[in-house]
């Protein structure tokens, strides 16, 4: 018997009970829908929070300084000296023949402080940096200027405000480009000149980077106690996203040659931007896989459904089967349309459930754009088929090893 | 030549009997007990002959009729069929014998449903792996005979009974078997549809067609050649219906 004459005894087969066939493809349209769809949804999640994470900069690696007491790498109890990042170590690593992958380095002091304007006051974070830090940061100015290297060999008292602190210190429509505004700390005081105002930016931590004034490294001095020229954190900006981890090496090897100690005994603690996109890249695909999982199941459900079908199917038609051994059918033939009949079942569930999947894919779900890939629909599909197979092969076999005369006398 | 079934070997060049029994019996067990369906049944069916086989409900016609067909294997004896030791063959084979030399028909018709009558009577030869335009034109051919060519597309539920069973007997003869078996083909049948039945019979069996069936009804008896009567799983009579002096084959298989 040739594929298409099984195709349309089980066509024959399936259309005489034409509400249970086509239930039971609903079931494992659902599993294979279900599939597509949730993978899709696990997937857009991720993409949506990668380009969320790119959006924040990639390039950078931040450096943070945890002091002779910070638990960095280097547990070995070692460290019997403070290490420092000091301005003579930014220069090097600003210097392209000692580390040719850094674009920038900008040195970070930051603290809270109180900014008052007029009769308003709030408290806000100064970051004392160069004029790297704002590109590496992502910050752009949208109103006035950046704070410039000049800025920074003179020392001006200018500062560059987020967008949270502007609408705190001044009315609403009020330009602040030029007009004064002061920050203490403790005892010290000092006089800032706006002179730009930065766009708003977005945040995955609670903190919110809009409230921030950010100043000259070089003014900090007579504002920020504990200045020493003793960096708590240095921002390494990488020349492309490919460089993100030789640039890291040429940072660490630098301040660990300063520091007259190992890369590895550093008390430093290092945020690559690209790691982190990794660590969420796992995260979120460990939830794809979870929501695929969650799917599957619907899908051997799917399967159990068609197994149960075919088993219902094959009792019923116990005569039948009888009749064809009767009359010559060998048990391949009897195996192979019983088994067709399944694959057919499990075959139009999975072609309705990729329409399904694909057509429920072009909708927001939680507040997530699916984003079905060719490899999740495929795999859907021929599992389908396998699952067709695999639960549609007992009943099938049970049939074909049905023995002529038991089946002729079933009634 | 050890395969060839006794009454066939006496040295001449007769072709083998078509069905040659010795000592067959066929015991089910129910629990505790056992019923010896067939007790130990020998008989002997050259080609060409027109057969009843008679006896009370429960004697083992069916039985005898399921073995013979290589639908169920005895429980001890031997068979031939044609010539072969069916005890030899695998399911596959069986399958293949029960395809290529048996055409059975069953009392209750035994269509295949929400199928046509063409598509049922080319089944069998679907399984023999005929050509799709031979297998049309033979089945077309088969569905004359029985006359019933305007009926062709018919469904079995299309039918009435005495055409379901003359499409079941065109099915049975399709494949030019040696043997056409027949349990009580009759016995759901008014006398004008059996009458039907047995004159397509007769005419196979004129045509050197090897006819078998089992009845209840002397006047069906009465139109074969030879009636075995059988009575709790043994053959208690065997005598030809036809004038003429009995067969010598028959002693040898008593
Ligand atoms: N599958 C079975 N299990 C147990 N006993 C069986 C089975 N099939 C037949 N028998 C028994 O074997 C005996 C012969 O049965 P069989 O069907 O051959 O009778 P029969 O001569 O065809 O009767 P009828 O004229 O009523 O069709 C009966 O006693 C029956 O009960
Ligand atoms: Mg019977």
């Amino acid at each position: 018997m040739t594929i298409l004459l099984y195709m349309t005894t089980a066509l024959r087969g399936l259309s005489a009970n034409k509400l249970r066939s086509a239930l039971t493809v609903l079931g494992m349209l659902i599993g294979v829908g279900a599939v597509i769809l949730l993978v899709a949804v696990g997937n857009g999640s991720s993409i949506a929070v990668q380009s969320k994470i790119k959006a924040l900069g990639t390039n950078t690696i931040t450096i943070t300084n945890r002091g002779r007491f910070g638990r960095g790498p280097a547990t070995t109890g070692t460290q019997t000296q403070a290490a420092t990042i000091t301005a003579a170590d930014v220069k090097a690593m600003s210097d392209p023949n000692q580390a040719p992958d850094i674009l920038s380095v900008s040195p970070v002091l930051s603290a809270s402080v109180t900014a008052s304007y007029q009769d308003a006051s709030t408290t806000v974070t100064v970051t004392a940096t160069s004029p790297t830090y704002l590109p590496a940061e992502d910050y752009t100015v949208e109103a006035g200027r950046s704070i410039t290297s000049s800025d920074v060999a003179s020392s001006a008292q200018v500062a560059v405000i987020g967008q949270t602190l502007l609408s705190n210190l001044y009315p609403a429509g009020a330009n602040p480009i030029g007009t004064d505004i002061f920050m203490t700390e403790g005892k010290n005081e000092a006089q800032f000149q706006v002179v730009g105002v930065l766009a708003s930016k977005g945040s995955t931590s609670g903190v919110d980077p809009n409230n921030i004034a950010i100043i000259p490294y070089t003014t900090a001095e007579g504002l920020l106690t504990g200045y020493t020229n003793n960096f708590k954190q240095i921002i390494v900006e990488a020349k492309n996203s490919t460089d993100v981890n030789a640039a890291e090496a040429e940072a660490s090897d630098i301040l660990a040659s300063a520091n007259q100690t190992t890369v590895a005994n550093l008390p430093f603690f290092v945020i690559n931007e690209q790691s982190l996109l990794s660590t969420s890249a796992s995260t979120t695909s460990t939830f794809t896989v979870l929501l695929g999982a969650v799917a599957a199941i619907s899908l051997l459900v799917g399967g159990i459904g068609i197994m149960n079908i075919m088993l219902v199917t094959v009792t019923e038609r116990t005569r039948e089967i009888g009749i064809r051994k009767a009359i010559g059918a060998p048990r391949g033939a009897i195996l192979g349309q019983f088994l067709t009949e399944a694959v057919l079942l499990s075959l139009f569930g999975g072609l309705a459930g990729v329409a399904v999947g694909l057509i429920g894919s072009r909708f927001k779900i939680v507040g997530v754009k699916p984003v079905a890939t060719p490899t999740s629909v495929v795999e859907a599909f021929v599992v389908a088929v396998a699952v067709g197979v695999f639960f549609g092969f007992y009943p099938a076999n049970r049939a074909a090893s049905l023995r002529p005369v038991d089946a002729l006398r079933y009634e | 030549m050890s395969y060839l079934a006794p009454g066939s070997s006496s040295g001449d060049r007769k072709p083998p009997p078509v069905i040659a029994l010795r000592n067959i019996t066929r015991t089910y067990k129910m629990g505790d007990s056992e019923v010896h369906a067939l007790a130990g049944v020998s008989l002997v069916i050259e080609r060409g002959e027109f057969v009843a086989i008679m006896g009370a409900s429960g004697s083992g016609k069916s039985t005898m009729m399921n073995i013979i067909g290589c639908l169920d294997v005895p429980s001890s004896g031997r068979y031939w069929l044609d010539g072969v030791d069916v005890r030899g063959l695998d399911e596959t084979r069986l399958a293949r014998v029960r395809n290529r030399k048996i055409g059975f028909v069953f009392q209750s018709f035994n269509l295949i449903p929400r199928t046509s009558a063409l598509a049922n009577i080319e089944l069998p030869m679907l399984y023999a792996g005929v050509h799709a335009k031979e297998r049309r034109a033979r089945a077309l051919a088969a569905l004359d005979l029985v006359g019933l060519s305007s009926r062709a597309g018919h469904m079995p539920s299309e039918m009435s009974g005495g055409q379901q069973q003359r499409v079941a007997v065109a099915r049975a003869l399709v494949t030019n078997p040696a043997l056409i078996l027949a349990d009580e083909p009759t016995g759901n049948l008014d006398t004008h549809a059996s009458d039907e039945v047995m004159n397509v019979f007769e005419s196979l069996n004129r045509a050197g067609r090897t006819v078998v069936l089992i009845t209840h009804e002397p006047d069906i008896a009465e139109r074969t050649k030879r009636t075995v009567r059988l009575r709790d799983g043994l053959i208690i009579s065997d005598e030809n219906t036809t004038r003429g002096p009995r067969r010598a084959e028959m002693g040898a298989a008593r």
